[in-house]
Parts: structure tokens; sequence; C-alpha cells
């Protein structure tokens, strides 16, 4: 990605958050994306999000694949170490990094091409694995980047900006999550940050893989006439399934939903997300009922948004594997090697 | 089938043809520790299908009381207990040898020869007799012939005993049974045959600093003690026992004593190029991070191991080879992966590679290789094969310094950071061409871009030039900058030198060091060197300029080290000759011999 370093100017009435930091200094370099590319927006709510959470910015770690949704990373939280890898392989360097290194903040940002063609596999078994980290998918149904050749998320019947049709069915990426047991899915739209914010907050809160599918437009190849992931076709046809608001630990809960058309459900750090349902019968906990519903609502030609999925308790990848709390970065050398009393011992067994 | 009668006490080549699947190995096992603890040097060879249950299955023991324990394909006796390789077994021993085999069946007439002496026991018969159930009579059978080559080759009954005890400390039921087949097989043939043989053991005191292991299990074990902490793979026939020995070794001596919980990660992943990705982000971290494989798993990891080369990201990779291309037989032995690893991946790439030629070896160079990928920032190899990874080898007993200290490389920790006015990821600041890393989530200072794609020095993006050529010409320097650093290669020189000089790699060295013994013994001068790492040391070209011919031993169709070397130093190309020897076992010192014959002739070398 180019490399254009930001002006650092100080706004001095700019509040700061419990550590002291405002939310410039939740930015990266400038961006480089095309002007009006809806991943610009979704990495506005990330800096928006990260800063509400005051997370301090050396505890991230921020990863892609490649693609113009991969460039993103470099754009928010400088001072985050960034790992931009191959096409659709980021799940294992995010993997790999969180066996070592389990107390911090992963984030991982790809594409529909990225996450749905080349890393299609990685990204099913990074969710079976239950890495605990945000995954954002920005989702725009083409590959912007090699200039707008179809992707696997395009609808059939959407059109091209050259007017070829797509005739292959699409794959809905939260389909897949549940079906591979995500324990935290969510759609939303890069044009709605008020929706955004606080599901990128519950994400990053979530123990395990939380997954955002952002409709993401790509304003050069994809949001002409015909397509059904434009800003405007977007914009008609999405529909709140469900209103989420994130209290953070420290926050004090005032208001008391009595009416029940409200959950709040803890997370594994103590803070509490709250689920308030646009429609009566919808159940953000049953994996199926959930499933059956969109498919329903997809059948109508909408697009349901809201964090439609949320399992809060359950084990990520350290809690199978029965890994030692601390991270193993951390684990003194002294502590992993068993010294040479042990390895006469051991040969022993082997005469 | 040469006649051979050189052969004798604690002397000769021992082959077993049984069915896989059927309990042979463990048979196998328990008779090759028992000749290794009579005090004889031995070494065993398992030649085996890519297949589970059914086919037929090989065992080659070498006894060689001088200690040399490359294979050796000449049989004094051949134990023949699958009759669908009858025609093939027996063809086999050595004329003057012998034949074991199950005379439960009559032997058909078209596979007896009359240089050999037949030797017919009714395995099959005797456990029917003594053992009810299908299954434990197939097991049991394969005890049978360990107690008649008890008989035969004068073994030590106690030692079978106290081995047969340990290893069925806790099922007394089986260790009957054992029990009972071995002295089914001893008593009949004590009975029907004159015993010993003239091929035969005698207890002596010649393997009591050594021990008897895979390389795999030594190479896992390495990695334990390298304070590797992350492992991922996906299965892949001869790595598996990799990993196998790094979960067994991980799960004895790095359970956390308070917890019960474990200080190490190891992930099955799907496939070769998420483990290859793993590795990266866990050592991306700060964590040693290793993954085994094969050569079809390096050939899908190459984007990532260039990714992990350009970024400078430290990461450990094991290929024990086997035979290619493609999935070629999985369960012989190759060399042919040599410029794979070399060169990995697209682009201008050259790697770190380190050599094994035993499982000593493989415990050594596991430990140095981490130590040279975190020194260097790049990616290291281990390259192994399947003879060394799979087979049980006699080695001199492991040894390690409790005060060795990991060569993590230059990591700024945060103490550092904070007093540094600002950090450029990729700047050599003292001319070593090694800049210095920092790893996430210890300073806001150290952050920067890990990236696979153009950047400058100071670790940003660019598609300018000469940005880009600056960097990439400090990689090259970096590497080659480790030819002093890899493991030197291990030189036999005759006194007053010679003109001929042979080099080869990895287990081919056994063979060559025998082929070489027999040549000076009959006084002919041969030098010799081993490569154990790459990039070359400047001692490899200095052995080719000092030699008229130098002969390039490998385990490779297409001459893969003769080339590196020729691409790799400055030597003469007619100078380097080559022997090749690719049909998948292990090298034995006739293929040497053989080979070096013309070459000895046109060079007129001295003969006494
Ligand atoms: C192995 C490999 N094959 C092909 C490419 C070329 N490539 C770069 S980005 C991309 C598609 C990106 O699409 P997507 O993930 O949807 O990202 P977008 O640009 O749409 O945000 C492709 C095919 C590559 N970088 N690596
Ligand atoms: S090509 Fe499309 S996806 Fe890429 S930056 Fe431009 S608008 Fe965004
Ligand atoms: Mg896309």
């Amino acid at each position: 990605m180019s490399y254009i370093t930001k002006p650092s100017a100080r706004h001095p009435r700019l509040p700061s958050n419990a550590v002291g930091l405002t939310v410039r200094d939740y930015e990266g370099s400038m961006s480089t994306l095309c002007a009006g590319c809806g991943h610009d927006s979704v990495t506005a709510a990330l800096v928006q999000a990260f800063f509400e959470l005051d997370i301090e910015p050396h505890r991230v770690a921020k990863l892609s694949g490649i693609g113009c949704s991969s460039k993103t990373p470099a754009y928010f939280v400088s001072e985050a170490h960034g790992f931009n890898s191959v096409h659709g392989r980021m799940p294992a360097i995010a993997a790999g990094a969180n066996a070592a290194n389990r107390d911090l903040l992963y984030v991982g940002i790809s594409g529909d091409g990225d996450s749905l063609s080349i890393g299609l596999g990685q990204f099913c078994h990074a969710i079976r694995r239950n890495v605990n980290m945000l995954y954002v998918l920005e989702n725009n149904g083409v590959y912007g980047l090699t200039k707008g050749q179809f992707s696997a998320s395009a609808d059939i019947g959407t059109t091209s900006k050259r007017g070829e049709v797509n005739e292959q069915e699409p794959i809905d990426p939260v389909n897949l999550a549940l079906s591979l047991g995500a324990t935290f899915v969510a759609r939303s739209f890069s044009g709605d940050k008020a929706q955004l914010v606080p599901i990128l907050k519950a994400g990053l809160a979530h123990n395990g893989f939380a997954f955002v599918d952002v409709i993401s437009p790509c304003v050069t190849f994809n949001d002409h006439e015909g397509s059904t992931k434009s800003y405007a076709y977007t914009r008609d046809n999405m529909h709140e399934v469900i209103e989420t608001d994130f209290v953070p630990l420290r926050a004090e809960i005032k208001t008391d939903y009595a009416d029940g058309s409200v959950q709040a459900i803890t997370m594994h750090d103590g803070s509490v997300v709250k689920l308030r349902k646009v429609t009566e019968q919808y159940d953000p906990n049953d994996r199926s009922g959930v499933v059956d519903y969109l498919s329903e609502t997809r059948s109508r030609g909408e697009i349901a948004t809201g964090l439609l999925f949320l399992e809060a308790a359950g084990a990520d990848m350290h809690g199978f594997q029965g890994t030692v709390d601390q991270p193993l970065v951390d684990i003194p050398y002294e502590t992993l090697c068993p010294g040479s009393a042990a390895l006469d011992q051991l040969q022993a067994e082997w005469r | 089938m040469a006649h051979d009668s050189s052969h004798g006490v604690n002397d000769f080549g021992l082959k077993i043809a049984t069915v896989n699947g059927t309990g042979s190995a463990s048979a196998n096992g328990l008779l090759l520790q028992a000749l290794f603890r009579m005090g004889v040097p031995v070494s065993g060879k398992n030649v085996f299908p890519s297949n589970i249950q059914g086919l037929p299955t090989w065992y080659e023991i070498r006894v060689n009381a001088d200690g040399y324990t490359a294979r050796s394909p000449d049989f004094q006796l051949v134990v023949a207990m699958n009759p669908e390789s009858y025609a093939r077994d027996i063809e086999e021993v050595v004329s003057g040898g012998w034949i074991l085999y199950d005379s439960s069946r009559e032997l058909s007439e078209e596979f007896k020869r009359d240089d050999v002496t037949f030797i017919g026991v009714p395995f099959a018969d005797l456990c029917v007799t003594r053992f009810d159930g299908s299954r434990t009579r197939i097991l049991m059978k394969n005890i049978t012939y360990v107690g008649a080559l008890v008989a035969l080759l004068d073994i030590d009954m106690d030692v079978v005993k106290g081995m047969l005890q340990e290893k069925f400390a806790t099922k007394q039921h089986l260790m009957e049974a054992n029990f009972i087949a071995i002295e089914l097989g001893r008593d009949y043939v004590l009975e029907h045959f004159d015993c010993p043989l003239p091929i035969r053991l005698e207890t002596v005191d010649a393997t009591k600093d050594s021990v008897m292991v895979t390389g795999n299990a030594a190479a896992a074990l390495g990695c334990v003690y390298a304070g590797a902490t992350v492992g991922a793979w996906y299965p892949i026939t001869p790595a598996t026992s990799v990993m196998d020995g790094f979960t067994e070794y991980c799960n004895r001596f790095r359970i956390d004593p308070e917890t019960g919980k474990k200080n190490f990660c190891i992930i099955q992943a799907e496939d070769e190029l998420a483990a290859a990705g793993m590795v990266i982000g866990a050592s991306w971290m700060g964590a040693r991070a290793f993954t085994p494989t094969a050569g079809p798993g390096i050939s899908l990891m190459t984007e990532f191991i260039g990714l992990a080369y350009y970024a400078e990201v430290p990461s450990v990779f094991f290929d024990i080879q086997r035979a290619g291309p493609s999935t070629g037989m999985p369960t012989r032995t190759q060399q042919g992966d040599l410029l794979l690893c070399v060169y990995a991946s697209h682009g201008d790439t050259k790697h770190i590679v380190l050599f094994p030629g035993d499982p000593k070896e493989c415990f050594e160079f596991a430990v140095a290789a981490f130590d040279l990928a975190e020194r260097f920032q790049t990616p290291t190899f281990v390259v192994s094969d399947l003879d060394i990874g799979m087979n049980d080898w006699m080695i001199p007993k492991l040894e390690w310094d409790d005060d060795f200290v990991p060569d993590r490389g230059k990591v700024l920790s945060a103490e550092e950071l904070e007093q540094a006015e600002r950090f450029y990821r990729y700047l050599d600041v003292d001319g070593d061409h090694v800049a210095a890393r920092t790893l996430p989530g210890v300073h806001g200072k150290g952050a920067y871009f890990t990236r696979g794609s153009g950047h400058d020095k100071y670790g940003r993006y660019t598609e300018d030039s000469d940005e880009y050529v600056e960097v990439m010409d400090r990689l090259l320097k970096k590497v080659e900058s480790a030819a002093d650093a890899v493991p030197a290669p291990e030189l036999h020189t005759v006194e007053g030198g010679s003109r001929l000089g042979l080099i080869s790699i990895g287990g081919c060295h056994w063979a060559v060091l025998e082929a070489r013994d027999q040549l000076l013994r009959d006084g002919v001068q041969v030098d010799y060197l081993r490569v154990r790492g790459f990039p070359f040391s400047s001692a490899v070209e200095r052995f080719i300029d000092e030699h008229d011919v130098v002969v390039v031993v490998e385990q490779n169709r297409d001459e893969q080290l003769r080339k590196l070397l020729l691409l790799e130093t400055n030597c003469v190309k007619q100078k380097l000759e080559s022997i090749t020897d690719y049909g998948g076992q292990p090298l034995s010192k006739g293929v040497v011999l053989e080979g070096l014959a013309p070459y000895l002739e046109a060079l007129a070398v001295e003969v006494s």
C-alpha cells in the first residue's frame, strides 16, 4: 500500500479517553483507496471503536491478506503492529500469532476475494478453531484490486460494470460462519456507522472468533445500477434485525429495559452487549432459527443486518488446547528447556 | 546373489519379510533392541509400503562389529514369513546363506535353491496349538520367529526376557504370551537344527555409550530443548513422527505443574499453507515456532516462505524428504528437495539450510536452526530424509549444556524502545546486514508494518527501484553471511592430500565413509567432505579447488548437490563428477565403490 504520513496536528479540544488518547491517536497513515470507497468508512468505524474502548494501541495486532480491503490495517491505529500477509492466508498468521501471544487484541481485515475464494479454507478453519479475534470481511462483491472481476459473494443476477451477469450461486459468509459454529456473527454496512461501531466493539470484547460481514461498496467497480452491492441497493434493501448496544465494563448501566425486547449478554471480560430485537420473533441465540430467518429474508431480496448471532460462553482455541494462561512468548527459556538431567533420563529409555 | 563367506560372528545382514499390519514391527523392534543390548553395533531399516494393512513389508538388520551402520544389501539370512514375496525374498539371500520360513505350508519347488540352506519352522501351526483367537495367533507368530532367531543366532535369552518384562510390566498376560511364543520358536529350532549358525552373535561392549533413536524423535526433542513453543503441521509421511515426538516430549516436559496446562501449543492445520502461516504468525509474535513436513508440503508452503524471507520473519521448517516428484514413493527415502529448499519461493530468494547426517545431528541442528533463524531473521530449513527420520539409528548419546543460552537475535526491549528516538525496521545500523526487530505488544514505538510488498529500509511501502534494490541487496548479503554460522563441513583427509575428493550430504555419509575406509585399506587415497549447511562455507570451495576430480555422491536423479555447488561456488565445472542413487533405498557402500571405479582408473590413483 502506498504510504503517506498524515500530518499529526493536535486538536487541543478533542476529548481524550481513559488512556489519555484522542480519536486521532487511533488513526493510521492516509488512505490511498479510491475516494468514497466503503472500506474507508469501515476504517473510520474501527478508529471510533478502538477509541471508545480505551484500548492501548500497542496491545493491538492488525492483520490482513491482500486486496484493497487488506490495505486498510495501515489506515488505523498506527502504533499497533500490523501484518499485511499473502492473499487469503491471514487466518493462519492470526492463529499462529494468537497461539504465541494470547494477550493481544487481534483484528483481521479481509475482502470477499480474500476470504471466500483463495482463502475460503483458512477462513472456515479459523472459525472452527475459534481463534480469538475480530474478523472483518469488507464485502463488495468484486475483486477491487485486480479491477472488478466478480467475487464469490456476487449475487445471482448482479451485473458487472461491463455488463456481464453473474449466474453462479454466491457464498454467503454469514450463513457459512453460522454453519461452522461461529459464536459471534454480524452483518453491517459501511454506510451505517451507528450500527457498525457497537458491533465492532462487541466483537473486540468477544472471546472467540467474532465475524463481521460488512457490505462495503466498491465505488470504482461495483456501484452501478444492476449491482446488488452498491450503496443505493444496500441502503434500499438492508433491514436491521437487531440493534446492538455495547456497554463497556466500567460503564454504569442506566436504562432498565423491562419490556423483554432487550437481551443483555455479559461478555468474557465483563462488559455487556445489549441486543434489542427489531423483529419480534427473532432470537439471536437460536442458531438454526437464525439460519432459517436469514434464508427467508434473503429470498425476499432483503439484507438482514445487526449482530445476528451471539453465544458468549465457550472455549476459544486456547480453551480447546489447554494452553497456559500466560502468553507463550512470556515463558522464560529456563522453564521451557528440560535440561541435561532430563535428557539423560530420557535416553536411558532409548537403550 | 554374490557369494560371500566373509561374514560370521557379529557381522551379517538379516532381512525379515512380513505382511504389514500384522504386528511384525514390534517383533522386529524387539529383535533390534536385543542385539543392541548385547553390546553389538546394529542398524535397522524399515522398508514399508504406503498402506495400512496387507501388503509386503521388510525389515533389514545389519549387525556389524566395526560399527558400520549404512544399509547393506547383502543378506546372509532371510526370514521369509510372507508367501506373497517368497520369490523375491529367497532370491535375495547371498549364496551360502540361510532362509528361515514358515513350513506350515510346504514350500513350492519353484522357490528352492541349492546354494542356500532352508530352515523350515511351522510357525503358524505352532501358534495354532498354543494360542486361541486368530488375531493373537497372527501377532504371536511374529514373536515365534524372534524365538527361532534366538536359537539360530545365539541371542541372549535373558536380554530378550528382560525387554519383554519392561515392555509388558503392567500387562502380565501379554508378557506370558510373549514368553511362550519366544520359547515355542526357540525350542523347535533347537530340537530340529544345528544351532547356532556360523553367523551369530556374541555379547560385546560396543554400544554402552550409544542410544537407539529415530531422527524424527531426535529432531522433535531438539525443538523442545531449543525452547520452541508453537508447532503447526499437516500429517504427511515421513514427517508425522516429528510432531508425534514433539507432542510426547512436550506432554512429558512442558506441563505447568501448578495448573496442569500446557506450555506449548500444537496446531494441526488444515494444510501445509496454513501450517507455514501459523509458524510465521507465531514467530512474528516472538515465539520459537516450527513445522515438520515433506516435499509436497514444502511445495505448498513456498508462497509463505517467500514472505518470511522478504519480511524477515524467523521461522523453522523441517523437510523429511521422501521420493518425489509429486506423491512419488511416500515410504521411500531420497534427497530430492535440496534445490527446492535452498531457493524456495518466487523471486530472488535463498535460504539457510541444514543437512543432518544422523539422528544426533537432527537433535543438534534442530537447536541450531532456531538460533540461526532468529539471528538472521529468515526461514531456516532442516532437511532430513525418511531413512534418517523414521529408522532406528545407533548414535552416540546426546549431550546438553545446561549453560546454553538461545540466540534470539536482535530484538529491542521496551526499555530500548523507550529510549530510542525512532525505530526503523529494516535499517542496518551496524553493518552486519541484520536490522533489529521489535515484537508486537511491547511498545508503541516499535510498531511497524510487516509486509511482503515492496519496502524501503525504513519499513515503508515503496515502488522505488533504488529503495527496493537496497533492501534486496542487504538480504542477499545477510543470508550469505550465514555461511560461517551454519554447521561446518565435516572433513576426512589423508596425509599429503589426494587428487580425488568425495563430497556427500545427509545420510549418504555412512555409506561413503564405509566405502572410503575400504579404499584406504586397499591403499587408495581419497579425501572426503560432507556438506552440513548452506550457504556453503568457504571450506567447501577450497576442498574442490584442492582436488583434480571431485565426485559428488547424493540421492537424487538430477545431481542437485552437484548443481548447487556449481551455482554457489566458483569451482571449475569439469571437476565435479557425480554418483547418484535415487531408487528410494538408503545408500550402501557398493553403490559408491562401483560409481567411483572409473574415476579411480582415470586418475590412476596410487594403489600400494
Ligand atoms: C496468490 C495470489 N493470486 C492473485 C493475487 C492477485 N490479487 C490481489 S488482490 C485480489 C483480489 C482481492 O479481492 P478482495 O479480497 O475482494 O479485496 P478488494 O480489493 O475487493 O477489497 C487478487 C486476485 C495475489 N495477490 N496473490
Ligand atoms: S477499487 Fe474499489 S475496493 Fe478498491 S479502493 Fe477503489 S473503490 Fe475501494
Ligand atoms: Mg472484494
